[in-house]
């Protein structure tokens, strides 16, 4: 039976180490709404959405309550837009009317975000993703709670460099379009190499085709937790902090397993996946760079870091793994500058640069995410940072992504508030030799020689 | 109604020591029907700390109901009561 003693711990964990579940995500399929009139397909994508995630914000709090653990977001992603609008959408204002929907049908079930304005163009791009791609600034200005993410690569099909150079354009006209807010359009957009299908995190969350009608896929969080068990193996050797890392990982991995077939159970939606990510949130403790500087470093970005970051995504994996019956979407260590109050003072203290965070992204999860660079930052230099990002996945067989945001009107030495989960940015410095010819050149580079392995 | 089956409940309380906490949480439970399997209590840097389990599934009201009035009945104990249901722990303490 349980004991006061592992009750406590559990409760601690909540209580005081900022341990909740990040996100319970319903994937909705929107194959079936699809229609040539743009009308009724926007109709139906509302009817299907309401219809389907009518219960999804009172299950999730009811789990939360019953349990007493937060769960933080309530969110939905769909079938990319890029194809269920293809035989409907003739222009990217008709793309930017599905936005809108989307964004309605999302206040109306009550989730704060919903992803899935998305267009899969790893090797090629169908006219209509090229419309849905040029609506993006548009649609992530209008609305609010929607979500966009672009595949540009993979390690099958290699790199996409017309997507890529479109979307440092596309980047920053996001960034244009919505200055007046420190061009948060972009915190919203993110492109991708290897995309999963079943990725449960915003912004790059969307339901692949692969996927079933609708499904419930579930983050956790918990670097707190994390952070708190290193406080008691100080000095120990590296086989002690693993185990204790792995053990951590473990416990809050099955709290998401537990939350997901819970979820699932109730709403009688098939549970899919938990993505093990450690997500950090601005408050304090809750912070991937905390637990780095624990392990050892006086900070984030020191030499070090890599490994540091290596062994914890590593172990989480591991423990992870072991505490869940499906595990899927990006699991590994999130290291978004934003939202992550120990990275944001280690850019301040000039510990932390952009080219170490690209050298970090090579053994964790995501890539470039949340970062601030200077407004005036060109669209080819965007394109080119995507494209380093998008070699490391290609090459690694890994996922990758970038979401950065050149904060117009602002430089070095400022910063950006997106507020929220969000939190803010200081804006970090960019390389500033050119690679505009390199961009230029067009068509895809092709994939690597290990993208054969049949 | 979503059927939540045989499962049983924790309860914990903390808070600073003080007469007639027992008391107040025990007749509580006994008024709305919940079942009482085990209680095991310490005093941790003079703060109390108890963990009851319980069956509530024959409770004569909803378990969000329960948990809610526990809640406001901590606030006049001058503790902090929570009702959580028992799978939370054994999922992250068991494999």
């Amino acid at each position: 039976m349980i004991n006061i003693n592992e009750v406590t711990e559990t409760n601690q964990m909540i209580e005081k180490e900022n341990l909740d579940v990040r996100t319970i995500t319903l994937g909705i399929s929107l194959l079936d709404c699809i229609s040539s009139d743009l009308g009724t397909l926007r109709k139906n994508i509302y009817d299907r959405i309401t219809k389907a995630a009518e219960n999804l914000v009172k299950t999730g709090n009811e789990i939360e309550r019953e349990y007493a653990i937060p769960i933080v977001n309530k969110r939905i992603s769909v079938t990319p837009i890029g194809i269920v609008g293809a035989s409907a959408c003739h222009s990217p204002a008709d793309f930017a009317l599905i936005a809108e929907t989307l964004d309605k049908a999302a206040h109306e079930v009550g989730v704060n975000f919903i992803g899935g304005y998305s267009a899969l163009c790893a090797k090629g791009m169908t006219k209509a993703e090229s419309l849905l791609i040029d609506s993006i600034p548009e649609a992530l200005y209008s609305t609010s709670r929607v979500c966009s993410s672009v595949a540009l690569a993979s390690t099958k099909t290699g790199i996409n460099m017309d997507a890529v150079a479109k979307m440092g354009e596309i980047i920053k006209l996001t960034a244009e379009k919505t200055k007046d807010s420190d061009s948060l359009g972009c915190a919203k957009l993110v492109v991708f190499c290897n995309a999963p299908d079943d990725n449960p995190f915003m912004a790059g969350a969307f339901h692949g085709v692969t996927e079933a009608d609708a499904v419930i896929n579930v983050g956790v969080s918990g670097p707190g937790v994390i952070k708190h068990a290193l406080e008691g193996v100080k000095g120990e050797d590296f086989e002690v902090l693993a185990e204790t890392v792995k053990r951590t990982a473990f416990k809050i991995t099955r709290l998401g397993q537990l939350v997901a077939k819970e979820a699932s159970k109730r709403l009688g939606i098939p549970f899919g996946i938990v993505d093990l990510s450690l997500a950090p949130t601005p408050a304090i403790g809750d912070s991937i760079s905390d637990i780095l500087e624990l392990m050892g470093l006086e900070r984030t970005g020191a030499p070090g870091t890599t490994a540091a970051l290596a062994l914890l995504n590593d172990q989480v994996k591991k423990g992870g793994l072991m505490a869940s019956s499906y595990v899927g979407g990006l699991s590994g260590s999130f290291i978004p500058v934003s939202e992550d109050q120990g990275m944001i003072n280690a850019v301040n203290a000039g510990a932390l640069t952009l080219e170490k965070l690209e050298a970090m992204t090579c053994i964790c999860s995501v890539g470039l995410d949340m970062i601030a660079i200077p407004g005036k930052t060109s669209p080819s230099t965007i394109s080119g940072i995507i494209a380093d990002e998008m070699a490391i996945g290609m090459v690694n067989q890994k996922t990758t992504a970038v979401r950065i945001i050149p904060v117009i009107g602002k430089d070095v030495g400022e910063e950006a508030v997106f507020g929220g989960l969000l939190g803010m940015a200081p804006i970090m410095k960019v390389n500033e030799f050119s690679c505009a010819p390199f961009i230029a050149r067009g068509g895809r580079i092709p994939a690597p020689v290990h993208g054969f392995r049949n | 109604m979503y059927d939540v089956g045989m499962r049983k409940s924790i309860i914990t309380v903390v808070g600073k020591d003080r007469v007639g906490i027992i008391a107040g949480v025990c007749s509580y439970l006994a008024a709305s029907n919940v079942n009482i399997l085990d209680i095991s209590q310490t005093i941790v840097d003079g703060f109390f700390n108890m963990m009851m389990i319980c069956d509530a599934n024959s409770a004569n009201k909803e378990f969000l109901t329960l948990s809610e009035e526990l809640e406001t009945l901590g606030e006049k104990l001058g503790c902090i009561i929570k009702l959580q249901r028992e799978e939370i722990f054994d999922s992250m303490q068991r494999i």
